[in-house]
């Protein structure tokens, strides 16, 4: 099968060095991680892991399987690009000479960015969206003196329910 | 009465009290409350409180010190393997702790029942690559089933209850637990409650009953049906329900290298191993059965040869107790998760009563084969030079198929799988998935003490035996009634056989000038016996069976011999070659 962008969401404790096991589990199979998020979830004390991949659905099925099987893992998920609604957020430091023109201004609010800093020698300039915004933005703010850029992993929200709460309910029995 | 019921709930009401004690005292505590009574290890700098600790309990927990922690990790799985219960292994941080790897990885890929402590540097040391500093949890997390540091006394009990029912529930395996020295000297208020479950944890898949019928379905309407076994069966301890399933239905069952002993060896309908090694008939006919029940197998490489070409033609059948296991390398048709015990015992009534008379005759023309062309020649050879196979034939003479076998990793181990017979289960015991030479001598000092009634045999290569020859020393200061046999052929034998077959003879670095081994053993106060003609070989081995003390016997091997069968890498199971 082709490879393409895979989401996969993990539930888990918040333990020390849980990330490393999780991740060991790509890199035993040769798998490249794109991006990787780790933050709360919806339930108070579970975490969730968000890491996008480029694979073949088979392989990343047989992963998650590995990752599910992990003792402090709650559940172990993968999604489609089609599956999720996701975002990423990009921060661009700009040199403060160039933003007084008019065509900057423009492309700010044409992108729907927004100034976040404004500094002495600098501002910062933040963006969310899909990679394919942020790079947008990218292209057209470069010539303008871009000084940094950073992008955040993936962050996704599944469209299917998750029932994450019934999972710990029933093993609690 | 009425004081009667009011003294009752008083004493509800009282709290167990709280005995304040050091975290190296409850380390110990902890393992007695899990009733252990037997730790392997080698003390040293970081874990020198639990070891003082251990000095008081002596009268309760017996310490068996290795001469290698690796030596330790080997003996804890080969108690392990033949008792069923959790082997525990002690060890100090930084290369006390990266010695165990090997074995833990051994136990994880083996799925073997193990809890490692660690002694670790002090917590406001971690990180400063401080005296004995390693970071054995990162180190150690992808061959553990679970692993975890501790920093405070406080986390002691219920970490290692969490362990040992981590270690020792549903897919058994290796779990580490690292304890700053810190930690091991905070105070604490013990008490230990058992662990039962764990909300992120799923040991043992509920039965679907839909999956169940569904299999039973499939077998019943089966032709040519075929059940490869593995150490699952063991492990569930449902070697009676594969024998009531099998028996039921007449279908021909092979082992896996680990599922061996899980059924008896002269069990009418056990047709031998499958896989690389493995017996003629059951890897050709897994090329031509029209349903394959694999139960509590994982279709190891070794196993299938190219999965491409592994049984397209069958309907397939999964009895699984891990759900990553399913279509990992073969797909299924049906997949039945669970604990076997129950899975089999839920689909036993759905199985309609059957003989595959005319299909189990095809697996024994085909041994008759084997036999004529391999087995009878490994068994009565006509060439000067001993052969394994005598060997370990002589030895099922003398002990009658009662033995535990404990092999090591090589040409030996497959000679041991594939002639030594078993009557009882969890009585071979060999390094499967990792493939560890140097497993056997120590596997077999932990088999002799978790199973001391029966006879306990190590069969091992001159390679494999002195990667941990020195465990000689732990036999020599425990007195532990081993019998080590050496298979000596001056070479690496596997490693050979594959130069002289596909590296057109080029022996790299593979032959090997031995020591006295006769000596080595003496200089260890144990008796032994070295020999190399035919005629002493039955006598040499009835003297060490009649032996009630460990026992050293070197039998010179012929130096070239080849096992076989066997499918080359790559290819198929129907490719297995006679020669």
């Amino acid at each position: 099968m082709e490879k393409q962008l895979i989401t996969v969401c993990i539930y888990t404790e918040n333990f020390v060095g849980l990330l490393n096991r999780v991740t060991t589990i790509f890199t035993k199979r040769h798998v490249n991680i794109e991006s990787i998020t780790a933050s709360k979830s919806e339930i108070e004390n579970v975490h969730r892991y968000t890491i996008v991949v480029k694979e073949s659905p088979s392989l990343i099925e047989k992963i998650v399987r590995q990752i599910e099987k992990q003792i402090d893992v709650i559940g172990a998920f993968y999604h489609l690009e089609d599956q999720t609604v996701f975002q990423e957020i990009a921060l661009y430091k700009m040199d403060i000479e160039n933003v007084y023109e008019a065509k900057f201004k423009e492309i700010i609010s044409s992108h729907h960015a927004r100034i976040v800093e404004i500094e002495k020698n600098f501002v910062v300039v933040e963006k969310t969206g899909t990679k394919a915004d942020t790079d947008a933005l990218y292209n057209e703010l470069k010539p303008f003196g871009l000084m940094q850029f950073v992008r955040s992993g993936r962050v996704a929200i599944t469209k299917q329910r998750m029932n994450i709460s019934e999972i710990l309910l029933n093993n609690r029995k | 009465m009425e004081t009667q019921t009011k003294t009752k709930t008083q004493a509800k009401k009282v709290k167990p009290t709280a005995v304040r004690i050091s975290g190296a005292e409850a380390v110990i505590k902890c393992l007695l409350e899990e009733e252990i009574n037997l730790i392997y290890g080698y003390p040293g700098g970081a874990i020198m409180p639990i070891y003082d600790e251990l000095y008081k309990y002596q009268d309760q927990l017996n310490h068996v010190l290795t001469r290698h922690e690796q030596g330790a990790t080997h003996a804890a799985q080969g108690f392990a393997r033949v008792t069923g219960k959790t082997g525990v292994v002690f060890a100090t941080s930084g290369p006390g702790a990266t010695n165990l790897v090997t074995g833990i990885a051994d136990a994880q890929i083996d799925s073997t029942p193990m809890v490692c402590i660690t002694g670790q540097v002090s917590s406001h040391l971690l990180g400063t690559d401080a005296f004995q500093e390693t970071d054995i949890v990162s180190i150690s997390t992808p061959v553990t089933k679970w692993n975890y540091q501790v920093t405070k006394a406080s986390e002691i009990p219920e970490v290692l209850a969490k362990a040992f029912y981590i270690a020792n529930s549903g897919r058994p395996g290796p779990v580490l637990i690292d304890i700053t020295k810190d930690a091991q000297f905070g105070e604490i208020d013990f008490h230990y409650k058992k662990c039962k479950n764990i909300r992120s944890y799923f040991p043992v898949p509920k039965v679907d009953l839909e999956q169940v019928k569904d299999a039973a379905e499939l077998i019943n309407s089966a032709k040519k049906p075929f059940i490869i076994m593995g150490q699952g069966v063991i492990l569930g301890n449902a070697e009676n329900e594969l024998k009531d399933l099998i028996s039921k239905t007449g279908i021909p069952t092979a082992s896996t290298a680990l599922g061996l002993s899980g059924l008896e060896t002269n069990h009418p309908l056990f047709v031998g191993m499958v896989g690389m090694h493995g017996h003629y008939a059951p890897n050709l006919k897994t090329n031509e059965c029209d349903v394959l029940i694999a139960i509590g197998m994982r279709f190891d490489d070794r196993v299938t040869g190219d999965l491409n070409r592994y049984a397209k033609q069958a309907k397939v059948i999964h009895f699984e107790i891990d759900p990553a296991e399913i279509d990992k390398n073969v797909k299924t048709n049906v997949a039945v998760l669970g604990d076997v015990k129950e899975t089999l015992k839920a689909i036993i009534p759905l199985i309609k009563k059957a003989s595959h008379k005319k299909w189990h005759q095809e697996f024994k023309d085909l041994y008759d084969i084997e036999f004529m062309e391999v087995i009878k020649d490994q068994l009565n050879p006509k060439k000067e030079g001993l052969t394994m196979g005598e060997v370990l034939e002589g030895i099922n003479k003398e002990t009658n198929g009662e033995a535990v076998i404990v092999s090591d990793v090589g040409q030996h181990q497959m000679f041991a799988c594939r002639y030594a017979k078993f009557n009882t289960t969890r009585s071979k015991i060999t390094s499967g998935g990792l493939g560890t030479m140097g497993f056997a001598l120590p596997a077999a000092i932990g088999a002799k003490m978790g199973a001391p009634q029966r006879e306990v045999i190590a069969i091992i290569g001159d390679g494999g035996y002195q990667m941990t020859i020195q465990e000689l020393g732990t036999i020599f200061q425990t007195k532990v009634p081993v019998k080590i046999v050496v298979l000596n052929n001056s070479f690496l034998g596997m490693v050979r056989q594959w130069q002289e077959l596909f590296f057109d003879k080029r022996y790299a670095s593979t032959e090997m000038v031995n020591p006295n081994f006769v000596k080595i053993a003496e200089g260890y106060d144990i008796e032994a016996q070295r020999v190399d003609k035919r005629e002493d070989l039955q006598a040499a081995i009835q003297k060490m069976i009649a032996c009630k003390e460990s026992y050293f016997l070197e039998v010179i091997i012929e130096k070239e011999g080849n096992i076989f069968p066997m499918i080359p890498t790559g290819a198929s199971v129907s490719e297995v070659r006679l020669k």
